[in-house]
């Protein structure tokens, strides 16, 4: 085993989504500086757009929507609790990176004027602009990281940031899947940009692979984070998504809503008032799977013909183009079948919830030195739009930081010794528990344990079993490179599974619906938890949680606003002034 | 501590006739995200070694030769 010391000016670290912007920025910033970017896999087909996306689902376009209507309409879909100032950085600028990505090549859906053709998805606003010829994303990509030279290594898993003696952020350790080397790049600034924990649950199909986000993103990010010492985010509002049964791949009512397409319990009627993602919407969609009405369908059988094969075509060849096999295998043609839907399993991702590791409206995380952007940094519904945008502001400012603030102090070797011997330990034992077992096990007690509902008993039980699987960590056996990559990944999840199951017991209320809804605690609660909760490694490596003081609002909210988004289910009847009935009805101090 | 082995079909199927990884193509390995495609050493010809795969379809599309099929895996096809 071979041991690699790589000096850079910039690493960014994922060579997804927010990575390759990241990395394009900080090189345009300024040319003159080494930009690095490390990915576990190949940069050409990584991360969640691996094959492409379909279209934007939050982009904010003059003449459409505002920044202020948009930084309104995520902040009451968050039940209040949001960095407005970070929310409305990103739509400012939201703009500007669709221009940017439309030089670059990517195509979005234009009227016969040449305006983008926005469609409306979210309950208030007008945010989607399809791309149904989006599946070269990753093309266009790779095309900017050649054009500005930005160095680019495959197959290195990052590990652990390495830290100075002050505690900045001055690099990452790791190791090479394929060739099994020890990696160690000293770098002046660090952007993270991992994507989401995508294998955290266990999908109900029980392949560990089968997961809704893509499994490369086991939630290296957040534990990489969390062990340098930063903070991480309202991690109790977990993901959870209305998903293609077993296939578990998005239904798309995004794309097929404006087609007029949409989301039916068993008697194909419609339940829900907007098919946009909130923990709200996934509440009503829970109640109605578990109730007589259920299961849960996108219905688009009643489409006309040229639509169905306008919406195929979209489907099948953009994000996740092989479910058009999959409905072929079950017999699902869209002209006759509704599409059998169901609950994803959990887990974290800022994309499409409020969670990640704490970042600033700068991208910053609370650790000197190091940034973060994408599905794991704590921008709500961030979106691939809003992992390019923050890709974009953690590349400027990782490179301002360098002439501004950066000063070389010596490493802790020490750090680097120790985690050496932490990587390869599962390679020494001969004899002990293959990574594909233990992450089953420990998936498994995530689904049992920490699913929402969530009932205190139980979140307690899960930690019992997951301090068990934590002694099981020093049996785990590695056969070959591949394995030792996994056995790293457990270790992750494991992190994940522990952090979920803390900041949901530390917030004793129920918020965003479905996501944090704790039996023991139904209401909300306001005057006690109107706050961001964070949490920390605590100085004997425990996660400590603690309360932050929601920022001051930039865009205040109309009273008639708040709860637009508690008014997620059709009322058969309507009364003159009577509300749908709420799961769980909201404090009288709503927001 | 005993252990053994267990078969899995599995969902990429590599046509060995189509399959030109002995002229030095490594298209499929080297876009497979959960890197589970190899080279056979002696054969020449790229398969699927390990059971982890997310039907994305990279080593299909971007096969020169049309040579990978990516089928949905069992369990949840």
């Amino acid at each position: 085993m071979n041991t690699h010391e790589i000096e850079t000016d910039v690493l960014v670290i994922g060579g997804g989504t927010a990575g390759p912007m990241a990395a394009v920025k900080a090189k345009e910033a300024n040319p003159k500086l080494r930009v690095l970017l490390l990915e576990k896999a190949n940069v050409k087909r990584s991360g969640a757009i691996s094959m492409g996306m379909d279209g934007l689902n939050n982009a904010v376009i003059p003449g459409h929507a505002t920044p202020e209507q948009y930084t309104k309409e995520i902040t009451i879909a968050n039940d209040g609790i949001v960095n407005q100032a970070a929310v409305y950085a990103y739509a400012k600028n939201s703009y500007r990176t669709i221009q940017e990505l439309d030089r670059w090549g990517v195509k979005f859906e234009k009227d016969e004027t040449g305006d983008y053709a926005m469609r409306k998805v979210h309950h208030l606003g007008t945010y989607v602009l399809p791309m149904p010829e989006g599946h070269n994303m990753k093309r266009n990509l790779y095309r900017q990281l050649r054009r500005v030279r930005v160095e680019v290594t495959n197959r290195v898993i990052a590990t652990r940031i390495l830290l100075d003696e002050h505690g900045v952020a001055a690099g990452v350790i790791g190791f090479d899947c394929r060739s099994g080397d020890f990696v160690v790049i000293r770098a002046k600034s660090v952007i993270l940009c991992c994507g989401a924990a995508g294998r955290l649950g266990l999908p109900a199909s029980g392949y560990l692979w089968g997961t809704y986000e893509n499994p490369t993103n086991a939630g290296d990010g957040y534990a990489m984070a969390f062990h340098a010492g930063a903070e991480l985010a309202n991690l109790e509002c977990f993901q959870v998504n209305p998903l293609i049964k077993d296939y578990n791949g998005p239904a798309c009512a995004y794309v097929t809503g404006p087609f007029g397409g949409y989301t039916a319990n068993n008697k194909g009627e419609r339940f829900i008032e907007c098919d946009y993602w909130s923990g709200q919407m996934m509440q009503e969609f829970y109640n109605e799977l578990q109730g007589g009405n259920g299961p849960v369908f996108l219905k688009i059988d009643h489409l006309a013909e040229e639509t169905i094969q306008n919406i195929e075509t979209i489907l099948h060849t953009n994000e996740r183009p092989s479910r058009g096999r999959f409905h072929e295998k079950r017999g699902t043609n869209y002209r006759e079948k509704m599409i059998e839907m169901h609950i994803s399993e959990i887990g974290f991702c800022s994309g499409h919830s409020a969670s990640g590791v704490y970042i600033n409206e700068r991208a910053e995380t609370s650790v000197t030195g190091l940034y973060a952007a994408g599905d794991m940094a704590s921008v709500p519904h961030n979106y691939m739009l809003g992992a390019f945008t923050y890709g974009w502001f953690a590349g400027e400012n990782a490179v301002a930081y360098i002439g501004d603030t950066y000063r070389e102090v010596p490493l802790d070797r020490g750090q680097i010794e120790a985690e050496r011997a932490r990587i390869y330990a599962p390679m020494q034992v001969t004899d002990g528990l293959p990574p594909a077992q233990v992450e089953y096990k420990l998936r498994r007690f995530v689904n049992d344990y920490l699913q929402p509902p969530k009932v205190t008993r139980k979140i307690e039980l899960a930690l019992e079993r997951f301090a068990e699987i934590k002694e099981d960590m020093k049996r785990l056996s590695a056969q070959n490179q591949h394995e030792l990559m996994r056995a790293m990944e457990v270790q992750v999840i494991h992190d994940c599974a522990l952090m979920a199951a803390k900041a949901s017991l530390f917030r004793t209320e129920s918020r965003w619906g479905l996501y944090h809804y704790r039996v023991d605690y139904p209401q909300r609660d306001d005057a006690n938890w109107f706050v961001h909760c964070h949490l920390k490694k605590g100085d004997n490596g425990d996660i400590v949680s603690f309360k932050k003081p929601v920022e001051p609002y930039i865009v205040p909210l109309d009273e008639d606003e708040k709860d637009a988004y508690q008014r997620m289910r059709i009322v058969k009847q309507p009364a003159a002034d009577q509300p749908a009935p709420a799961q769980q009805p909201a404090a009288a101090t709503a927001i | 501590m005993p252990s053994a082995l267990q078969r899995f079909n599995l969902p990429v199927t590599v046509d060995e006739d189509k399959c030109i990884a002995e002229k030095g193509c490594t298209v499929c390995v080297d876009v497979c995200p959960l890197d589970v495609l190899f080279i056979d050493a002696i054969k020449k010809k790229a398969y699927m070694k390990f059971d982890e795969c997310w039907y994305c379809m990279p080593c299909e599309k971007d096969c020169p030769t049309g040579a990978v099929t990516v089928e949905i895996p069992y369990l949840l096809r």
